[in-house]
């Protein structure tokens, strides 16, 4: 069991993975939007939230990967 | 009417988190070797991931929802259950009580009180706790059905039984751990999902200055309106918000109630666990920037006619949890709409799986090894913890069946809470400060203050006590009605344990080391620097609190 038990990954990794990948679809839905000839009217849609916000957890989500890549629990 | 509509990436964000949780619970199951592992998380969190998944605990769906369609009706005074109304508590558990709970190497609060007392008190608490986390649970899976019904449209059978599935699964899987690693993903989500909501509101709305200073006076101060209980919408002075809140029901909540002191017990050493709720003290302190904040917009919103809450398919009124989903339609766009729903999702489901993971321990521990196999292996008490958590989420999914067909239930819901917890909070501090309390004068002060709590609430609901005699306040909320009920049941419970301590037995001082100050080796952090130390940061956090509410005063 101890062998096992070194090799158990950081929570931190984990976050990193689901906030890299939703970060990653919110900025895509963000650009697909922008592009798009028929742009959603939500209020404050002028201001782009999806781009910078996606783009935000999505750099989060990296730096978490990068950090926390390898580590284990002890 | 459905307020928003999902598109293709939305789903894909759903399913990406519902992956994620089932995924993670998968990959946990071989880290399961022990008992230990399973109800205790290894004990191997640090004292970051042991906090967030202590404040995460307490953030369910249901309290963010709750609230802030409560600052809607209440204002600015919902900051104090965040502020004064859980800082102070639970930086006097991680203080003061953790050296007890931690170094006695319990697994469960009623194992604190085997130790401390005796069997029977155990069990008493146990019982009662086991059953508010699986009613807690399972109002909790209805609402969560109920609020995507109406925002989304969802099919409400279909929603309970997937949730409850998932649920079931990840914990079955991978014990506390799971529980643990899904509180910390759905922090993150609910930072990312909702918190923008606010900051769009501030946007639009021209500043937080300008939303304050628009609210009517009787919703825009923390303290100016206290002095008299009919200057405020909560119906309570100062004295019941501090006595009531500030003491009883929020030391009765944070520092007994296992749910969350579960999480401080998986950290890896002393240290860490007392670190736990101090460091989760203060995420608990930036909460009201979604919640309160969100409130508010949706109040200044609601006031100038741009939005419309939607009717509650019950009662048919005007439904003040569907705020932050309204918000969220407003201000959303695919993808975050996606990300939205997303975190109120996780929000509900962590809330289920924290209720689960402390009733799986608590049965397995507190009842099924008391009562019937005191020698239990690891094995067998992993297998059982198991089966348990099935049966937990059957009889989750049956509370919430039951919570469909009694409509009030949700405000029995709340009274359980002071029924339990405020009495039990006055028997864990003699407990843990006073050696001559006896097990006799715990056991019926207990009995005592639970069934005076529970007395007063049939009383004041059926007519028979007249609620001003006990809030002094002509005019008390529901929610003063229960600060004040608290102080009352926490008062007979602590008094009644005194005095019958008095008259009967204590246990020998030997027995009582480790459990009592006093009687136990204090841990000092001699090893980290002074700005390291458990006290210190709790200074801050302290300096803080007095901050905010000087500053919103």
């Amino acid at each position: 069991m101890a062998d096992k038990k070194e090799g158990l990954k950081t929570i931190w990794y984990f976050a990193g993975i689901v906030l890299t990948l939703m970060g990653a679809l919110v900025m895509l839905a963000a650009i697909i939007d922008l592009f798009s000839s028929t742009p959603q009217k939500t209020v404050l849609a002028n201001l782009h939230p999806g781009l910078w916000w996606g783009a935000l957890m999505l750099l989060t989500g990296i730096l978490y990967l990068i950090k926390n890549r390898g580590k284990v629990v002890k | 009417m459905n307020t928003i509509t999902l598109s293709f990436i939305d789903w894909l964000i759903i399913l990406v988190y519902f992956v994620a949780v089932i995924g993670i619970g998968y990959y946990l199951k071989k880290f399961m070797g022990t008992k230990e592992d399973f109800f205790e998380a290894g004990r191997r969190n640090s004292a970051w991931v042991a906090g967030i998944a202590f404040v995460s605990a307490n953030l369910g769906a249901l309290e963010i929802l709750g609230w802030t369609g409560g600052t809607m009706k209440y204002g600015m005074f919902v900051s104090h259950f965040y502020w004064i109304g859980a800082i102070p508590a639970m930086l006097f558990l991680g203080i003061y009580m953790m050296p007890f709970y931690y170094s006695s190497k319990i697994h469960s609060i009623p194992g604190y009180l085997l130790l401390r007392f005796d069997e029977k008190t155990r069990i008493l608490n146990g019982i009662s706790f086991a059953i508010m986390t699986i009613l807690m649970s399972g109002i909790n899976l209805y609402l969560m059905a109920l609020v995507f019904y109406v925002i989304l449209g969802w099919n409400l059978n279909l929603s309970i039984w997937i949730s409850a599935a998932v649920i079931g699964v990840y914990i079955t899987f991978g014990g506390l751990l799971s529980a643990i690693f899904t509180e910390i993903i759905q922090f993150f989500l609910i930072w990312f999902g909702l918190f923008l909501v606010s900051v769009l509101g501030i946007v639009e709305l021209g500043g937080l200055g300008n939303i304050l200073n628009t609210l009517p006076q009787r919703m825009s101060g923390l303290w100016s309106t206290a002095a008299n209980a009919s200057s405020n919408e909560m119906g309570v002075t100062w004295v019941g918000i501090v006595l009531g809140l500030g003491f009883v029901l929020s030391f009765g909540y944070w520092t007994t109630d296992f749910l969350l002191v579960q999480r401080a017990f998986s950290a890896k050493n002393l240290d860490s666990a007392r670190k736990t709720p101090i460091y989760a003290s203060f995420f608990k302190m930036a909460l009201p920037f979604i919640v309160v904040v969100g409130g508010l917009v949706a109040w200044k919103l609601q006031d100038m006619g741009q939005i419309k809450l939607l009717s509650h398919p019950i009662t048919g009124g005007e439904w003040n949890d569907t705020a932050l989903p309204v918000l969220i339609a407003r201000y959303f766009p695919t993808g975050l709409a996606g990300l939205g729903i997303t975190a109120l999702l996780a929000g509900f489901m962590a809330g289920q799986a924290g209720n689960v993971s402390a009733f799986n321990t608590v049965f397995t521990y507190d009842i099924y090894r008391a009562l019937f196999k005191k020698d239990a292996t690891d094995e067998h008490l992993i297998y059982v913890g198991r089966v348990i958590t099935v049966v937990g989420v059957f009889l989750s999914i049956l509370t919430a069946y039951a919570a469909m067909r009694f409509n009030t239930i949700m405000d029995y819901i709340q009274a359980i809470f002071s029924w339990v917890n405020a009495p039990l909070f006055a028997t864990m501090l003699l407990g843990m400060f006073w050696a001559r309390c006896t097990s006799a004068g715990a056991f019926w002060g207990l009995i005592l203050g639970m069934a005076s709590s529970f007395g007063m609430f049939i009383g004041i609901n059926f007519g028979w006590i007249n609620a001003a005699v006990l809030t002094f306040s002509n005019q008390p909320s529901d929610m003063g009605n229960n600060m004040w009920r608290a102080w009352w049941a926490w008062l007979i419970c602590f008094v009644a344990t005194i005095v019958i301590s008095l008259f009967t037995k204590p246990k020998p001082r030997e027995e009582l080391v480790g459990l009592v100050k006093g009687l136990t080796a204090e841990s000092a952090s001699i090893e980290e620097p002074w700005y390291k130390r458990p006290a210190f940061i709790a200074v801050v956090a302290l300096a803080i609190l007095i901050a905010l509410n000087v500053y919103f005063w």
